[in-house]
């Protein structure tokens, strides 16, 4: 079956860096070998919020529980890759981030996946808004040679010399900027890379002013990180400038200690912000054509250390939108203990590559193969295949 | 321009943020070793500044917003101070131990670690080393404190192997399981509680004997028993040798690749870590040898504006060339969370990882942040740096378009423009008219300058060290 947007479709990444404990999140509630393997971060089981016999929502996901009996929520348990350097091996947050960033697992890639959907949908680099991170520091998913996207620290004071007072002198301060950052001749690809992004800074510049102007909404945002930049993704898609891809980052998931009161307060954070964003595109007419995809570098260990939990695998990924056919996709991990990784880790079921395959062909209509590097087993996380808007 | 200010000026750019014209013509005087030598020994120097500082910038201040102060006097130190290298060491090693006041919230704790950076930065890498195991907001921050004899806690075990000493490649899964166990035991008390005395005291290094596993483990194929074990075997290991001296490479020298390439990548220059590494295994692991060997090598003398400047080098840079704000100005406490928008907040990066350099500090956001700085700081053309600029470009006499771009790059640094850039900026001062200095500096002057140095320091070029 397909079905047809009247907008081209969008997604938005969210990366929850450090690592999100799968486990804790998506919870085997009635497991007993589990609750004993991690006694210092295991919730009560009455706590938690059940969403069939054997798992449950931890209790400060709340919004996530919400959304998923509304059928908006796909769950792809048991993500990861094979680590081809042996047990434990990819256990770096540097290198797993390069990994789900580069989706090469056994070399190192300094392109980002999602750079070569932008060359995909703006070849010619013509709209710099195709992609925007809001963050500071753009993340390598979005790094490649000749695509040209922007990274928005503060969305209601971006633009160059502010502070330059007399209109006449600013315009011909940026006009001089403009031609200072249009070199005749490449020197070099550090200096390429700056002069492209100086001449970006300009046109996105242009193209962003009036968007916090126009919005408004009756949706209050939480006053955290994440549920800032959702409200900012909210406000650059509302005023249709063509973007297609939007980043964000949320940060603090590396619970080695105090998980037990570390966590719950991210989760919290973290679904709330996106039930809120949600409503708020829905407010708009402007949720139809928007996929989340959360992601995480990688789950944690099975058993706890005492305090929190240790670099792992195993983790999982969440697909949210109204276009999605809510539901858990791919398989949890098996937790007999005879089929633990390495006698301590979760064994992945599906590939990240199938997730982002699946994103990429069935929403984004874009060939995966080339993308990821090959060709990955998909999922059927939405309700219609979607036949993309031009 | 003589290659010998233009050499001065490379090597204040990198053992600090840069020297005004006025300083380098004054430091050129003495030669080259002489200067290098002052900068790695500065121990004996007393700073009196620094006390009054103290007192309205305290270190460990209460409720600091983000480090607001202590990140702040530290770039300020940096441009201003009379020890740029060991400010520059100690955000040096910042880079590379990158620990965040957001999880301890502790900032005497957080302030007494870049502390020790400053004392020992140029000291021996096993003091080093022992001083960051024993560093309480570390002991924190990766978890050693929850690291105990019955309930292993990889966090500090792993991240010392792989971003602190040898690089991932050097060691196996097995080899993190025993350092992990090593350190149990290193954890820190609070001498008064926390609360209600808040972060008043700094926290101190304890071993807990009772928490530590004393049996005996194999480590790089030794058997250990004790964290310094295994620091005494990281610091002779040429794999520690070696990534350290690539690290100094890429932070003094060029940017390199990412360190999570660096067991595949080669260095940019083989020859050059091969030169540092070799100090440092002769030396034992002493920081100051192998700097003076890097500061007095050829490789960098050569290597002009081959690294693109971090945020706080880039602040600090600014400020110098402004020579403002300047303490008592109490708009210096902005310096830090001003870098912390062009995506370096100091004490509190986002993860272990620290930061990424080189090109990765620019996106079209932090880009943004770099030049509304720049611009911001140097508009006001009766700041005593661009005041200073003026009245030596004017002092000059008249000028060509041509001569009076190159005389303003000349005193913004010596800077190396490109051809374009250059053209550009001729191009502009053609379109403003004839311009006289007959009459020195006089109003019209100072602005047709002043827009001028504004235009150099949102230049592409002006984003390189």
């Amino acid at each position: 079956m397909t079905t047809k947007l009247q907008k081209p479709p969008v997604l938005v990444v969210i990366q929850l860096a450090g690592g999100l404990d799968f486990m804790n999140t998506l919870i085997p509630y009635q497991n007993g070998i589990i609750r004993d393997a991690r006694p210092a971060v295991s919730v009560p089981g009455e706590d938690t919020l059940p969403l069939n016999d054997e798992l449950a929502w931890h209790p400060s996901a709340r919004a996530f529980k919400d959304l998923y009996d509304a059928g908006n929520v796909a769950v792809v348990q048991g993500v990861g890759w094979e680590h081809l350097g042996g047990p434990g091996s990819d256990r770096s947050h540097f290198r797993a981030t390069d990994i789900w960033h580069t989706c090469e697992s056994d070399k190192i890639s300094t392109e980002g996946w999602l750079a070569k959907v932008v060359r995909e949908f703006d070849p010619h680099s013509e709209n710099p808004l195709t992609a925007v991170n809001f963050g500071l520091g753009l993340p390598r998913s979005l790094a490649g040679p000749d695509v040209n996207v922007t990274s928005v620290g503060d969305l209601d004071k971006f633009g160059l010399m502010p502070e330059v007072e007399l209109e006449e002198e600013r315009n011909q301060d940026i006009d001089i900027f403009k031609r200072l950052y249009t070199p005749k001749v490449s020197t070099g690809n550090v200096h390429d890379y700056l002069t492209r992004t100086g001449r970006s800074v300009l046109q996105s510049a242009d193209m962003l002013e009036p968007a916090p102007a126009q919005y408004s909404s009756d949706v209050e945002y939480a006053s955290n990180p994440i549920a800032k930049a959702l409200r900012d993704v909210a406000r650059v898609h509302t005023a249709g400038l063509g973007t297609r891809i939007f980043y964000t980052q949320h940060l603090g998931y590396d619970h080695h200690s105090m998980e037990g009161t570390q966590l719950p307060k991210l989760l919290t954070e973290l679904t709330e912000a996106i039930s809120d964003f949600l409503q708020d595109l829905r407010n708009h007419d402007a949720s139809d054509e928007v996929t989340i995809l959360v992601f995480t570098e990688f789950g944690r260990r099975i058993r706890d250390n005492g305090s929190g939990t240790d670099h792992g695998s195993g983790g999982g990924c969440y697909i949210i939108g109204d276009r999605v056919s809510g539901g858990l996709y791919g398989e949890y991990p098996s937790l007999k203990q005879e089929d633990w990784l390495y006698g301590e880790d979760m064994q992945h079921t599906i590939d990240f590559r199938s997730v982002y395959s699946t994103v990429l062909e069935q929403w984004l209509s874009v060939d995966a193969i080339p993308i990821v590097g090959g060709s990955y087993e998909q999922i059927n996380p939405y309700t219609a295949t979607v036949e993309a808007a031009r | 321009m003589d290659d010998r200010i233009e050499l001065i000026a490379h090597l204040m750019r990198r053992v600090g943020v840069g020297e005004t014209r006025d300083e380098l013509e004054k430091l050129i005087e003495r030669p080259y070793e002489n200067l290098v030598e002052d900068l790695l020994n500065t121990d004996e120097l007393i700073d009196p500044d620094q006390d009054v500082l103290s007192r309205y910038l305290p270190a460990g201040s209460l409720a600091t917003e983000v480090m607001s102060t202590p990140g702040s006097r530290w770039i300020y130190n940096m441009a201003n101070g009379p020890r740029p290298l060991r400010e520059k060491m100690a955000l040096f090693w910042h880079h590379v131990f990158a620990t965040a006041y957001h999880k301890s919230a502790h900032a005497r704790a957080m302030t007494a670690q870049i502390e020790l950076f400053r004392e020992n930065g140029l000291g021996n890498m096993r003091e080093i080393l022992l001083d960051l195991s024993r560093s309480p907001v570390m002991i924190d921050w990766l978890d050693n404190s929850e690291n105990h004899a019955d309930a292993v806690n990889e966090n500090y075990g792993r991240e010392l192997l792989e971003l602190f000493s040898i690089g991932i490649g050097s060691y196996t899964e097995d080899d993190v399981k025993a350092v992990a166990r090593a350190f149990t035991g290193w954890t820190f008390r609070q001498p008064w509680p926390r609360y209600p005395y808040s972060e008043g005291v700094t926290p101190v290094f304890t071993f807990d004997a009772t928490d530590h596993d004393s049996a005996e483990k194999t480590f790089l194929g030794r058997t250990i028993v004790d964290g310094e074990d295994v620091i005494e075997i990281l610091v002779k290991e040429e794999a520690c040798a070696r990534f350290i001296c690539r690290h100094l490479y890429n932070f003094f020298v060029a940017d390199e690749s990412g360190v999570p390439s660096w067991s595949e990548t080669p260095p940019l220059d083989q020859a050059a870590i091969d030169i540092l590494a070799a100090k440092f295994m002769e030396s034992d692991g002493d920081i100051r040898e192998v700097m003076r060997t890097l500061l007095n090598s050829d490789f960098f003398k050569a290597a002009r504006f081959t690294r693109v400047k971090s945020p706080a080098e880039f602040v600090g840079g600014v400020i110098k060339l402004a020579g403002a704000p300047k303490f008592p100005d109490f708009s210096v406490t902005n310096l830090s969370p001003a870098a912390a928008l062009m995506g370096q907040s100091l004490m509190n990066p986002a993860s272990v990882e620290g930061w990424h350099t080189g090109a990765e500090w620019l996106d079209s956001g932090t880009l943004t942040e770099r030049v509304n700085f720049a611009v911001k700081n140097v508009t006001d053309v009766t700041q005593p740096g661009i005041a200073l600029i003026v009245a030596r470009v004017a002092a000059a006499g008249d000028a060509t378009p041509n001569e009076f771009v190159d005389r303003c790059l000349d005193f913004c640094g010596p800077l190396d423009f490109s051809d374009h850039s250059r053209a550009t900026l001729v191009e502009f001062a053609e379109e403003g008219g004839p311009l006289s200095f007959d009459n020195g500096a006089s109003e019209e002057a100072a602005v047709r300058i002043g827009r001028m140095v504004q235009l150099i320091v949102s230049a592409p070029e002006y984003q390189f060290a």
